[in-house]
């Protein structure tokens, strides 16, 4: 039996005259890795901003982990995990205070939040950096960490706003394992991103195009939809088709 | 409470280990205090005179005693003709030149009525101003001596007395004005600069996301700097009674309270400011223009409010350093209790409920 734990319904944003996303409407599983693309400006981080509860759309209905974006917010933010293209790190605190600190802000016990270091910490390899402070780490590492820290509370569904911009490829695919890691453990992935190679590693792609969503379903399916050998190819068949300049 | 907590420890993380700020944070008020304390005090010192005294008498010789025996001024120079005059101040060594007529003491005895003559170097008109006046009061001090010992009768002798600050000590007027500036740099420059970082690098994001309570952000920010502009208001007061010897006339209690109410209002400020602004950068500029400028220049303490202009004086009302400044010197020097303050209280108490009101709000509507 699945369950759905993101339900789109006509959503809708808009800023005065222009509509950033139009009547989209999807749905998401449980345990499943979604990707979410298109062009830069195409609308993918005001839809997400509204699914985390971050804006209020203008129209039509949406349900996160079971719980309304219009009314029911707080308890969105409670079941959720966020991370965006910039890792959201303290660069001035340590490895352990930024773990700490966020742990702490969800509400969880010391005790928790210690148990949970210790296998973090020895999951990442990084015991050793513990005490370092961020700023002195790698990137890759880094965004390791935010993914890391942005599901250690257990949130039902973790949303990715194009976590691994500027990393080279060999630290993406590590970055990729621990996605699939949590998706194995019931951890539902919403990640968008313009990298083609990864939309191959997603459960189900969608692809936004000037607000609104023109494609959706696996990208086997896809590929052999629009006849094409890869996801770049099917992405740029349809987003030559924008009318919208990138911002 | 506890994300309370572990928030407010953050953020005295991020303060210490930002080790150069913090040394500038509690060592700025110590600076100011001894700059304009002994540096740029509007008291003018050890001025160098010259002196022609074609009277060469009694009279004018114990003036001449006099003024070179003040802290004012220092006689360089004794001249013979009047031509001398002249060339002592081009040498640029003197300030002020003394000239007393031939028979100084005679006329003063048998007319009541004699003249000295100062002539100042009016290149720069205050100390020119400053430096006669300095100059007629040692004079007049003698005269009254004089009258003393022989009464003159129906002469109008106006009597001054400089009440609160009898040695016309400046640290009077700019300790409170020291306090007021600091504490809006500190508690309102840093807490919006703190808040805008959080935008600047990415993490307000994810703490929007999160589910911790807007009110508990904006106080976990805020408690920190209140902490700190309370050091510094207890650092300035140490400093000004110890090296200044600025006594607190009025009760430590009500000041303590005073200074906290005004450092909400600077806060308040702050996070206004931090709703304006993007990023760190921006939030100084925006800080040290809107907040220092009008501090300085409209607070009071610089330069005396009734006398600008009616448009500026209405302006004055809204910076909140003037009332601070008022409050501090009714306490701290005249020694005044709350029922002469509460006005101005009520007023920064009124500011800082507005501009609450208005970050709150602002800062709530970027949430939904």
């Amino acid at each position: 039996m699945k369950e759905t734990v993101i339900k789109v319904d006509k959503l809708t944003k808009k800023f005065g005259d222009f509509i950033a996303t139009n009547q989209i409407s999807f749905e998401v599983e449980k345990g499943e890795i979604f990707g979410f693309l298109g062009a830069n400006g195409a609308g993918k981080t005001t839809a997400m901003r509204m699914l985390c509860g971050l804006l209020m759309p203008s129209s039509g209905s949406a349900s996160v982990a079971g719980f309304d974006v219009y009314k029911q917010t707080e308890h969105i933010k409670q079941s959720i995990g966020y991370m965006s293209q910039k890792f959201s790190l303290y660069e001035d605190l340590t490895v352990k205070e930024n773990i700490r600190f966020y742990a702490g802000i969800y509400g969880m016990s010391r005790q928790v939040i210690k148990e949970k270091m210790t296998s973090l910490l020895e999951q990442l390899q990084m015991t050793a950096e513990e005490n370092s402070l961020v700023k002195s780490l790698p990137l890759g590492w880094k965004q390791k960490l935010a993914f890391s820290v942005a599901i250690l509370h257990e949130p039902k569904i973790v949303f990715l706003d194009e976590p691994t911009g500027g990393v080279d490829p060999v630290t993406r695919r590590e970055f990729w394992n621990l996605i699939y890691e949590a998706a194995e453990k019931g951890i539902t992935v919403f990640v968008t991103t313009h990298y083609m190679d990864e939309a191959e590693y997603c459960n189900r792609v969608s692809i936004m195009v000037d607000g609104k969503i023109e494609a959706l379903d696996t990208p086997r399916n896809l590929k052999s939809a629009f006849n094409a050998g890869s996801m770049d190819e099917v992405f740029l068949q349809l987003a030559r088709g924008a009318k919208r300049k990138a911002d | 409470m506890k994300q309370f907590s572990i928030f407010v420890k953050k953020e005295f993380r991020h303060i210490f280990r930002d080790r150069k700020s913090l040394l500038i944070i509690i060592l700025m008020p110590i600076v100011q205090i001894i700059l304009f304390g002994f540096a740029l005090t509007n008291e003018i010192k050890n001025s160098n005179i010259a002196v022609l005294d074609n009277a060469k008498d009694e009279s004018s010789s114990a003036i001449i005693r006099r003024l070179d025996a003040s802290r004012y001024f220092n006689v360089l120079q004794v001249l013979n003709t009047q031509a001398d005059i002249e060339a002592a101040f081009r040498t640029g060594k003197i300030r002020l030149a003394v000239v007393f007529q031939p028979g100084f003491r005679e006329s003063l005895l048998h007319t009541n009525h004699a003249q000295v003559q100062l002539i100042a170097d009016a290149s720069d008109p205050n100390t020119a101003t400053t430096v006669t006046n300095y100059a007629s009061n040692i004079i007049s001090d003698y005269q009254k001596e004089m009258n003393g010992q022989s009464p003159v009768p129906y002469a109008i002798r106006p009597e001054i007395r400089m009440l609160y600050n009898p040695q016309l000590k400046g640290a009077y007027n700019f300790v409170p004005g020291v306090m007021a500036m600091i504490l809006i740099l500190i508690a309102a420059m840093m807490t919006s600069v703190a808040i805008v970082r959080e935008k600047e690098i990415n993490t307000m994001e994810v703490l929007l996301v999160s589910p911790l309570k807007p009110l508990l952000f904006i106080l976990s920010k805020a408690i920190p700097y209140i902490f700190l502009s309370l050091v510094n208001v207890v650092t300035i007061l140490i400093v000004s009674v110890t090296l200044l010897e600025v006594p607190i006339n009025g009760s430590l209690f009500l000041l303590m309270g005073e200074s906290l109410l005004f450092i909400i209002t600077a806060v308040s400020l702050g996070l206004m400011i931090s709703t304006l602004t993007k990023t760190q950068q921006e939030a100084q500029m925006f800080s040290l223009m809107a907040l220092l400028l009008p501090t300085l220049l409209l607070g009071g303490f610089m330069f005396p409010i009734e006398s600008m202009p009616l448009p500026l004086r209405i302006i004055s009302n809204i910076v909140p350093s003037k009332w601070f400044f008022l409050i501090v010197k009714d306490v701290m020097i005249k020694g005044l209790g709350f029922s002469a303050v509460w006005k101005e209280s009520l007023v920064l108490l009124g500011m800082s409920l507005f501009l609450l009101a208005i970050s709150f709000k602002k800062f709530k509507t970027r949430l939904a």
